[in-house]
């Protein structure tokens, strides 16, 4: 049975496939083409932890392809969360479902699923952990964005200590053998092991320094609960914020990428620039999770 | 005079070797808990001529088995164990890291699944050694363990 826990587990050449895979997919994703394969399969997605776009992009994904989708929320899963355990919940919805989509609080989740699953389990996020779709349809991104993978000079910006979709990426970025800069307050850094594990072309940089260099500016959110109080957070969220003004020294095809949601780290002025990709990195979504469901399900 | 700091065994395990004062985990490592009905000896920081010091387990009437022996070189890598039979010793080798270790080390991340408490969860961890230091990783969390002495369940 196949299951998409972290993105460790798969190589180059799964990235690959899978990135192939949802190119085949993207027309059906914007509705120009009607595909039926994944019919009378039905998705079970379960979210311990609120989530927007990941749940909807899953269930539209499954959709295009023909498939249901069943739901729990995380508020009902905070009645489930009272009397039962994750591993009798997952047994209990292995039972009524083809495949399951879980995000969870705690790291490791995902997999503790998988072992307790009779269907395949796909890792929405697993608390500070792995994010494997986020980071797939970030590499598709690039790939579209940029033409290619290999050799892409990329700069992640902003809460790069709690933030799981920047730990899931950059171990599939260091894969690509790409040149990574490093831009976080001292604060949120990313941690050291996790620096040491990736090995590859890794520096913690300003973003001034590197702006003109860069192929890639991937910001995330700076979450204001991380600060002890309003004022630390304000000085350094401050100083992370990008504007069109902060981009006049970027290549023309350079491209900043946010997972979203976003609150203030990228100021609207960016949405009109040439460099902004972000709301395009979301509608890939949908597409790369297409590919990701029909590998797990057929 | 020589004086024997524990007395021979007529027959069971003998754990030598092991690093000065980690004879307690070693004890843990094998379960061997409070109200066992073993006959256990045990001694800390013996003179040893290769270790400067070192500890000694003795646990007589049982032979325990080397994959739970094995377990004892994730705290004390140069630890050898004796197998008596009549005084004699039947078989003697040096503990090998375990590739995996279940239900020995826990967590030391407090959001890992395999702290939840009431989840039916053996804490699983992948055991690496390099130049004689052995570290672990965890099976769910991935969370990388150096000093594996503070984290043996």
């Amino acid at each position: 049975m196949k299951h998409l826990i972290s993105i460790t587990d798969l190589d180059k050449e799964d990235i690959s496939y899978i990135l192939k895979k949802a190119e085949e997919f993207e027309d059906v994703a914007m509705g120009k083409r009607k595909l039926r394969i994944l019919e009378g399969k039905i998705l079970g997605n379960l979210f311990f932890e609120p989530s927007t776009r990941t749940r909807m992009s899953f269930e539209v994904a499954m959709k295009r392809l023909g498939g249901d989708v069943i739901n729990m929320t995380a508020q009902e899963a905070s009645s489930v969360a009272k009397g039962e355990t994750l591993a009798d919940t997952i047994r209990v919805v292995s039972g009524y479902c083809d495949a399951i989509v879980i995000r969870h609080p705690l790291e490791g989740a995902a997999r503790f699923a998988a072992e307790n699953s009779s269907v395949p389990v796909i890792n929405a996020g697993d608390g500070a952990g792995q994010h494997p779709t986020q980071t797939l349809l970030d590499l598709y991104t690039i790939k579209k964005e940029c033409g290619r993978l290999d050799g892409i000079t990329i700069a992640l910006m902003g809460d790069l200590k709690y933030s799981r979709t920047i730990h899931s990426l950059i171990k599939a970025l260091a894969l690509f053998e790409m040149k990574i800069y490093l831009i976080s307050p001292e604060a949120l850094a990313l941690p050291d092991d996790i620096i040491e594990d990736v090995g590859g072309e890794i520096k913690r940089a300003k973003l001034e320094d590197v702006i003109s260099e860069i192929d890639v500016l991937y910001v995330t959110r700076i979450q204001k609960e991380r600060f002890p109080d309003e004022e630390e957070y304000r000085k350094v969220s401050g100083s992370y914020r990008i504007t069109a003004e902060t981009l006049k020294k970027a290549k023309d095809s350079m491209i900043v990428m946010h997972p979203l949601p976003r609150v203030d780290e990228i100021h609207p002025s960016v949405d009109a620039t040439k460099h902004a990709r972000y709301f395009q990195q979301s509608f890939y979504g949908v597409p790369v999770r297409m590919a990701i469901l029909s590998e797990v399900m057929l | 005079m020589k004086e024997l700091v524990v007395s021979k065994i007529r027959e069971g395990t003998v754990i030598d070797h092991i690093n000065a004062g980690k004879a307690l985990l070693v004890l843990r490592i094998l379960k061997i808990q409070p109200g066992t009905d073993l006959t256990v000896s045990m001694a800390m920081n013996v003179p040893s001529k290769k270790m400067g010091k070192k500890d000694i387990v003795k646990v007589e009437g049982m032979f325990i088995q080397d994959e739970e022996l094995n377990k004892i070189a994730l705290i004390s890598p140069n630890a050898t164990i004796n197998l008596i039979r009549d005084y004699e010793i039947e078989r003697k080798f040096k503990v090998q890291p375990p590739e995996v270790v279940e239900e020995v080390l826990k967590c030391p991340n407090h959001a890992c699944i395999s702290n939840a408490e009431r989840e039916p969860i053996k804490p699983r961890f992948y055991i690496k050694t390099e130049e004689m230091k052995v570290t672990a990783r965890c099976h769910y969390c991935g969370r990388k363990i150096e000093n594996l002495d503070d984290y043996i369940s």
